[in-house]
């Protein structure tokens, strides 16, 4: 009989684990300020509430990339194959009156993009990131192509009409100012949210991020990784499916806009405006992105492209990690605030790179 | 139409994309660097010919070389003064920076020259059809096919028998020994890149009257450009050569045919050969 014990995990040691984790998961003071804000928006912005709309969707579409990039390392130029697949689901479903109930149909469409987002979440598992790019620009290169070429169904290149929202519902109606688009969308990005932090702070979540610091350890110390990205990828499209869902049934319209990759890469300088890996970091993305769009577009509407281009470029010289720096210090002093967490350090695996 | 004047549009239409995709499949292989932006120097090559020609009324074979001075010129600027920066760079960077050069391209053509498409006074020998061997074929073609095939024999040629060409070789093999063999390797792609937008703004300025241009013609062919290098990989330039020659004709037999199906096919047939053999295009990368 050899000596060697077999490694087990005392009773001592998983308790802490999993205080650990649940005090991950707890929410910070900043965390509760940032919801409470948005949801003062509601009432203190009501002449605001089209752009905000916008902004959720985009946050909510952003978060979706996050969880992909930011926590599993895979690199997407494609991410708009799930959300214009959500956006012509939803329409489609409210054009023929198949799912009329709002919340019915949102849940249908990420059920549809989860569904994409599980059978193409094995074209990335192979490859190097370039590969992944290329791989990740072609689906959503073929279903526009695919959208484009059914006519009939999906309105071509004119767009899909005639799609008329029933109330959420039953009870609240889509009015004109859209404030129930927003309190609406609002509600399915905190909801979507708060199921995000939840996913990245289980083991589960813990996981990915060891896979996304280094495949070939996490790997030796037994994790599923392709089973892992599978299903994050799978989530991530169900996310940005029903962010797809949510821009059409907020704007009645739905376009071949969706699937095209300047939205792809949008969503790209997005997420590294606010910074990829902590999750808030699509939304502060959003906001500062709708907010320079909507300046800048006001100037020179034609010419916005350039500005993108311009920050992106400015972006990668400057160095993405000093750009996203900036939140640094305001995570700092979320983590000062929070009295619960000088009790015990984060473990250190979150730092994995 | 003829089966064999489709075949002909498709070589005409492949080699030039070769021209233009050829920079791109020796930048992609020799500093694993993924340029998304090298359409905008086959816009910018297409541009400069319509403004030459069109504005200061020079001849259009006149115009040419110029052409391709001219954005070899801007290609050797930029990566001395922004590229060079981004080598070292992980492939997300890589492509967050040149999609933001696509970008700001596309937009300052469009502020500068206005967003319609582009036409160009072609010379009248030029125009019209000519019979071959019993086959018509358009004239412009058949200038594309003789320039482009002299073009593609050179290419051959420098990289096969030169000492520029058995350097450049060496260094897309393996960049590290072939610097510790004293080959300055910055330098062969500096001017690899330099004559790499050189070419694709010559294949910007033969391809108007094929291809079109406008402000979007950078986001437009970049798909093209990738898939060449993709099913042709980027050790050779004969690889590249026969897959622009594939995907020339098949794009010109597809939308002939099979005109419903579109891009689609083609998009398709990408992914298949990304997923069927991911090492095929970089295979550099993987080996290091």
């Amino acid at each position: 009989m050899s000596n060697i014990p077999e490694p087990s995990v005392t009773p001592l040691v998983s308790v802490e684990v999993a205080n650990r984790l649940a005090q991950r998961a707890r929410p910070g003071p900043l965390e509760i300020a940032f919801w409470l804000a948005a949801a003062a928006s509601i009432f203190l912005l009501p002449d605001r509430h089209l752009i905000l709309t916008e902004i959720a969707v985009l946050g909510l579409f952003a978060l979706s990339l996050d969880l992909i990039l930011g926590y599993a390392g895979i690199v997407s130029l494609g991410h708009a194959a799930f959300f214009g697949f959500g956006a012509y689901v939803a329409g489609l479903l409210a054009k023929h009156q198949i799912i009329s109930e709002p919340v019915l149909a949102l849940l249908a469409a990420g059920v549809a993009a989860t569904a994409l987002g599980f059978v193409t979440s094995f074209l990335v598992l192979r490859g190097s990131d370039l590969t992944r790019l290329m791989v990740t620009l072609g689906v959503a290169l073929v279903l526009r192509e695919i959208a484009n070429q059914m006519g009939e169904l999906t309105g071509g290149a004119d767009g899909l009409h005639g799609v008329t929202m029933a109330p959420v519902l039953g009870l609240f109606r889509f009015d004109l100012y859209g404030h129930t688009a927003y309190v609406y969308s609002l509600i399915v990005l905190f909801v979507l949210f708060v199921l995000a932090r939840r996913i990245v702070n289980s083991p589960f979540g813990l996981s990915l991020q060891s896979i996304k610091g280094n495949a070939l350890r996490a790997s030796a110390v037994g994790i599923p990784v392709n089973g892992r990205l599978v299903a994050i990828y799978t989530i991530a499209a169900g996310y940005a499916g029903i962010a797809g869902a949510l821009l059409t049934q907020t704007t009645a319209f739905a376009s071949l806009d969706v699937f095209s990759f300047e939205r792809s890469a949008d969503l790209l300088l997005v997420l590294i405006i606010g910074g990829a890996g902590y999750l808030y970091g699509g939304l502060i993305g959003a906001i500062l992105f709708k907010l320079m769009q909507d300046y800048l577009s006001a100037l020179t509407p034609q010419y916005w492209p350039f500005w993108i281009g311009l920050l992106l470029v400015a972006i990668v010289l400057i160095g993405r990690e000093r750009i996203t720096s900036w939140t640094a210090p305001i995570r700092a002093l979320a983590m000062r605030l929070d009295w619960r967490a000088r009790r015990a350090p984060p473990l250190s695996v979150t730092e994995v790179r | 139409m003829h089966v064999l004047t489709i075949l002909f549009d498709g070589v005409a239409y492949g080699m030039l994309l070769f021209v233009l995709a050829c920079g791109l499949a020796v930048t992609l292989g020799l500093m694993n660097f993924v340029n998304l932006a090298h359409g905008a120097f086959a816009m910018a090559g297409g541009y400069i010919t319509v403004l030459l020609v069109n504005s200061q009324g020079v001849p259009f074979f006149a115009a040419l070389p110029i052409v391709f001075v001219v954005t070899a010129a801007i290609g050797l600027l930029l990566e001395r003064t922004l590229y060079v920066h981004v080598y070292g760079k992980s492939p997300l960077d890589q492509v967050l920076f040149t999609i933001g050069l696509v970008f700001m391209s596309v937009a300052a053509v469009d502020y500068v020259m206005g967003s319609s498409q582009q036409f160009i006074r072609i010379p009248s020998e030029l125009q019209g059809q000519i019979d071959l061997f019993g086959l018509k074929v358009g004239r412009y073609r058949l200038m594309i096919i003789v320039i482009c095939g002299l073009l593609t024999v050179a290419l051959q040629f420098i990289l096969a028998n030169t000492r520029f060409g058995s350097r450049l070789r060496a260094a897309v093999d393996d960049a590290r020994v072939a610097r510790g063999l004293g080959i300055n390797v910055n330098r062969v792609f500096a001017l690899t890149f330099a004559v790499g937008s050189g070419l694709a703004g010559l294949g910007g300025a033969l391809g108007i009257e094929i291809l079109g241009l406008d402000p979007v013609f950078p986001l437009k062919f970049m798909i093209y450009f990738l898939i060449v290098v993709t099913v042709g990989g980027t050790s050779s330039i004969t690889g590249p050569f026969f897959a622009s020659l594939l995907l020339g004709i098949g794009d010109v037999a597809g939308k002939y045919y099979v005109p419903q199906f579109g891009a689609f096919a083609i998009y398709t047939i990408m992914i298949v050969i990304l997923i069927w053999r991911p090492q095929g295009l970089f295979v550099r990368a993987s080996r290091r």
